[in-house]
């Protein structure tokens, strides 16, 4: 099934205005209904080789397996979408990668990076992810995170240890407890939504959220929801304005049109005429 | 020189310990590397991560906790002059090491911490220059390109896609130009944080219409996005930067004219008294003295 026609996708990626290197990586397939964000860490270039390889390794499979097998079918092992099954053995896949090239290359050593995916199929998305790359959700006037960050601030928070209002004062912003590329196995964080149509959801990496408040974000998707492009554009704009510290990314989906999965065999017959 | 700890109690010194080891820990117990016999304090209540010229403070489920600069926490990353409090006693780390090796740029790097086990030497941010031998020559040391990643945008469907009009301005946004059908509305989105950039210097712009039924009306730009124009038809916005006001066209199949010349998708910046024409209207754009 080929959701081009139900999907719109626009980005932005930019190294910011400190930074000389960009080591975020994004991909998106529209018909696939797929979108990746990748921010790497490590020294010099490293941090750009693990965010590459995990962008590529995770849409070149998944272009793949998709073809084969459709995301929604329910697997009868576990009760659950296939989407749930591919997305984690694609991340695990892109995981072993990253940590065989850090174990092997000495100038790799140590890179890794956050990872945030959406899958949409079946009038639904599948989140996945890794650190503390984000997914945001518009629908209407409402504005809210979707994602939780793995990160030692975000578990400070959740033990009740510092409020969110004394986090964005906190200097421990940038220690993640968990990355693709640094152990064996990594346990990647799945979620399942379902989408409306109208919708608009966006995947960043920490680059905005640091720079531009939640509130700012969220107005900045309401005011310029007419024009995506212009809206992704604007918000890395809005990093850059306030110092723009870290590499910037975005990826927007609207959902223009429901894209529920073909059911019965009138249906199927249509979807494949499509 | 490695990092040190001073020990104090009601602004006496009581003694300076060196982080010397990896794990430096903290307690009542007589087996700490650091003891503190005071009931305030739990038999073993801290431990000190010290990999190379960084450390981190874990508090070990004390029964009163372990504050740093007054915050109670239960991971730290320690900077030079925090200072660790557990009862009475406060703990001041000093790090010349940290200033020199790594600039304040790396520690806004992100970095992995591995929860129950110390970071790698690789991810510690103080690392980083002593690789510096290894020059990455490997034939794979550029990402591979990822498909489509480069594409900015994806066209949604062909000729009328199904798209939500612009949300109608909130109740509490200024001045609200709504008049009869067929007149291009003005909306202020918004109003931005106290930490967005003051524009052009603090200069302050407005708009003022010049044609149509809203002649000689006037808005102030205060906003960091004004959106102009008639949702569904054409509609451009107008964004306050620190470098001044740019206008960038957002819907419709007409793009704005500012001074008479026809605008592209690209922002551009406006100038004082610079005329903009939208869905038929003339308005002006000036700063306000």
């Amino acid at each position: 099934m080929n959701l081009s026609q139900a999907l719109e996708i626009a980005s932005c990626t930019d190294p910011g205005i400190v930074r000389s290197h960009n080591e975020d990586s994004i991909a998106a397939d529209a018909s696939k209904g797929l979108v990746v964000l990748a921010d790497g860490m490590g020294g010099y270039n490293a941090g750009e080789v693990a965010s590459g390889m995990a962008t590529t390794v995770i849409t070149t499979e998944l272009q793949h397996l998709l073809d084969d097998t459709p995301p929604y079918k329910i697997e009868p092992a576990t009760g659950k979408p296939y989407a749930d099954r591919l997305l984690r053995e694609q991340i695990a896949k892109a995981n072993t990668s990253i940590f065989q090239a850090a174990q092997s290359q000495p100038q790799y050593s140590g890179m890794g990076t956050t990872l945030v995916a959406a899958m949409f199929y079946d009038n639904k998305v599948t989140l996945a992810h890794i650190g503390d790359s984000r997914a945001y959700r518009l629908r209407g006037e409402a504005f809210e995170q979707l994602t939780r960050d793995h990160s030692l601030l975000q578990e400070q928070i959740d033990s009740g240890m510092i409020t969110p209002e004394q986090a964005k004062f906190s200097q421990n912003k940038n220690l993640v407890t968990r990355a693709l590329g640094i152990d064996p196995t990594v346990e990647p964080e799945l979620q399942v939504y379902p989408t409306q149509t109208g919708d608009v959801y966006l995947l960043c990496s920490d680059g905005l959220n640091d720079m531009v408040s939640d509130e700012d974000i969220g107005m900045t998707l309401q005011t310029l929801s007419a024009n995506l492009r212009l809206a992704a554009q604007q918000l890395v704009q809005m990093a850059n304005d306030n110092g723009g510290r870290d590499n910037v990314s975005v990826i927007l989906v609207r959902v223009v049109r429901d894209y529920a999965a073909p059911r019965g065999w009138v249906a199927r017959f249509f979807s494949w005429l499509r | 020189m490695p990092a040190k700890l001073i020990l104090s109690m009601d602004g006496l010194v009581l003694k300076e310990i060196t982080l010397g080891k990896e794990r430096t820990t903290i307690g009542r117990k007589p087996h700490n590397d650091i003891q503190i016999d005071n009931l305030a304090v739990s038999g073993e209540h801290a431990v000190i991560v010290t990999i190379l010229n960084d450390s981190f403070l874990e508090d070990l489920g004390s029964t009163n906790g372990t504050l740093v600069n007054g915050q109670p926490i239960k991971k730290h990353f320690l900077q030079s002059n925090d200072v660790i409090e557990l009862g009475k006693y406060k703990l001041k780390y000093i790090n010349d090491q940290a200033g020199k090796t790594a600039t304040p740029q790396d520690f806004e790097k992100t970095m992995i911490l591995r929860p129950g086990a110390a970071p790698k030497p690789a991810a510690a941010p103080a690392s980083a220059p002593s690789a510096s031998q290894a020059v990455p020559t490997m034939p794979t040391s550029q990402p591979p390109p990822a498909l489509a990643t480069s594409q900015p945008m994806r066209p949604a469907a062909p000729a009328a896609p199904v798209t939500q009009p612009p949300s109608p301005p909130p109740p509490s946004a200024s001045q609200p130009m709504v008049t009869s059908q067929g007149v291009p509305t003005m909306s202020a989105s918004q109003p931005m944080s106290a930490s967005q950039p003051v524009a052009a210097g603090g200069k302050v712009a407005a708009i003022q219409i010049l044609s149509g039924a809203n002649a000689g009306k006037e808005m102030e730009l205060t906003k960091a996005l004004t959106t102009l124009g008639k949702p569904g038809v054409q509609v451009a916005v107008i964004t306050k930067r620190p470098q001044g006001y740019f206008i960038t066209h957002v819907e419709g199949a007409n793009f704005p004219i500012l001074n008479g010349k026809l605008l592209d998708a690209q922002a551009h910046p406006l100038g004082d008294h610079d005329i903009i024409e939208l869905a038929g209207v003339k308005m002006e754009f000036f700063y306000k003295t």
